[in-house]
This record gives C-alpha cells, structure tokens and sequence, in this order.
C-alpha cells in the first residue's frame, strides 16, 4: 500500500516540478492506455481462473448488490444535503 | 459510453485469452502487473502534480460545495459498511475497499486485485478485484440510467452523488441534462475531488 501511495506522491512532485512542460499536460492520453493495458492483464488473470470463471454469476450477483447498495447510500445522502443546505437557496 | 465500452472491451479480451490459455503462465504469475500499476500509479501522480485547474479548484472551493463530495463519500461508506452484513463471504473492509471505488472501476479494481493479494491470496484477491470491477461498472451504469429518477424522488444533486467519481466526464452529459445546467460546475468540482480520492481510500481499506 504505502509503495503504491509513495510512488503517486513521487508522481505528484515531479509533475509539479515539471508542470511548466507541455506534454507533460497531455498525459490523460499514456493513462488511459495504462489503464487499459491493466485491464486486459486482469481479463488474463480472471479468465484463466477456472474457479471465477464458474463462479461469474456469484460474483456478479454480489457485484450487483454492492452497486445497489453505493448507489443507494450516496443518493440518500445527496437527499439530505439537498434539502437541507442547497434547496432555500434555489427557491429564493 | 464508448469510453466504458472499450474498457469493457479490454477486459473482455483479457478474459477470453486467459480462458484459452493463449498466453504464457509467467505473464500472470510474474510481477508483470505489480510494475505497470506502478507506473500508472506514477502517471497518476504527474497528472495530479502538474493540473493547472488544480489551484483554480482549490481557491474556489466554498465550505458548502464541500458537502456535495462529501454526501458521496459517507453516504457510500456507510451503505458498503451495511452491505457487508449481506455478504459474509468479506469483510466489512472488503466492501468498504470496493465502495470507495466510487464508480472508477478500472483503477480501483487493479488496486483491490493488487493490494489484497499478500493478505488474500491470489485466488481471493482477483475475485475481490472482479466484484471491484463489476460493481463499479453497475454503479457509473446506475448513474447514467437512473438520473431523471434521481431528480425526482431526491432532488438535484442526486445523479452527482450517485455518479461518484465520474461525474467530471462520463456522466456529466446526462448530469448537465437532468440536474440542470447551474450544476455543472458542482458536478466536474465533485467528480475531480472524489475521484483524487479514490486511491486512498481503496488502499487504506486494503491495508485494514
């Protein structure tokens, strides 16, 4: 965890430092291949998983769930800070 | 969409490859994806270090605008915290690790995936990453399908919260729309704010 962290606070000074250079502004770009490059490796991982491959519908099932519930909690919550902090103000 | 469809796409590809067993076991046992998740994690970073919006963001943020995050944030947390109660195969962690994800699937299920696997074992840990994945998935659907329902029943800032950490990009379009224009600022200062931290909070809960 704390290499993780430590790597992106290392990224975070160096951007800063360097953040007068152009492309360095682009880099959305090489992030999002990254990204995708993990993704694919975790595909690899996951398919070559007998055991979650049998096991995708559980495992989706308790994904599902756990998005209903996230889902739930923040709109909850919105809700409340809606009514109570933001709604006066709109109907001012 | 097109953007979460090729993601969708990649991991996809992944899986089918992994599942023929077209590719060498080394690639998945050696530390192949520890390293390129460094270097994302480094890549983040820069991104972060270098944002010229970033003190722009900074100096105009009001207290009240804070909230909005935070309603996502706790109201996510908690609701992960109750969910575990239904999935006794995790802990309360486990879900909370996942919950942070806050609709960023791709990083937060390669973080779980990572981070889980010295505690976990490998076996658990991609399993705990492909729920990470899925979940966050449903969640950003959810928010993009469910926002005029949102408006309804608990008022504007309802698809922002719901839409976690994407609401800066994937769902700002259908945000603008149902929440109105006015909140657009909201909704990118939102998904910028909660989408920095995702990777805290994806790798505190790992570490519990």
């Amino acid at each position: 965890m704390f290499t993780v962290i430590g790597i992106m606070f290392g990224g975070i000074a160096v951007g800063f430092l360097l953040r007068k250079i152009e492309f360095l502004q682009k880099i959305g770009k090489p992030i999002s291949y990254t990204i995708l490059l993990l993704l694919f490796l975790l595909g690899v991982s996951v398919g070559a998983n007998d055991a979650i491959v049998s096991n995708l519908s559980t495992l989706g099932g308790q994904a599902l769930l756990i998005a209903l519930a996230t889902t739930t909690g923040s709109v909850l919550a919105a809700w409340l800070v809606y009514r109570f902090f933001f709604k006066e103000r709109s109907n001012a | 969409m097109k953007g979460s469809l090729i993601v969708v796409g990649f991991f996809a590809l992944g899986c089918l490859i992994g599942w023929g067993k077209l590719v060498p076991d080394s690639l998945i046992s050696g530390n192949l994806t520890m390293y390129v998740l460094y270097f994302l994690m480094f890549q983040v970073g820069i991104s972060i270090g270098c944002d010229k919006k970033l003190k722009d963001i900074l100096c105009s943020i009001r207290p009240k605008l804070l909230l909005v995050p935070l309603a996502t944030i706790i109201g996510t947390l908690i609701f992960s915290a109750l969910v575990s109660l239904l999935l006794t195969q995790w802990s309360v962690f486990d879900c909370l690790a996942i919950g942070s994800g806050f609709a960023y699937y791709s990083l937060s299920s390669i973080l779980i995936t990572q981070l889980k696997e010295p505690t976990l074992g490998v076996q658990l840990a991609t399993e705990l990453g492909t729920i990470a994945l899925m979940a966050n998935i449903i969640r950003e659907i959810f928010a993009l399908l469910g926002a005029p329902l949102f408006v309804k029943y608990f008022g504007r800032l309802a698809p922002i919260c719901a839409g976690g950490a994407t609401t800066m990009d994937t769902t700002l379009p259908i945000i603008t729309r149902y929440s109105g224009k006015d909140l657009v600022f909201v909704s990118i200062f939102h998904g910028i704010l909660v989408d920095f931290t995702v990777p805290f909070f994806v790798s505190f809960f790992c570490s519990l």
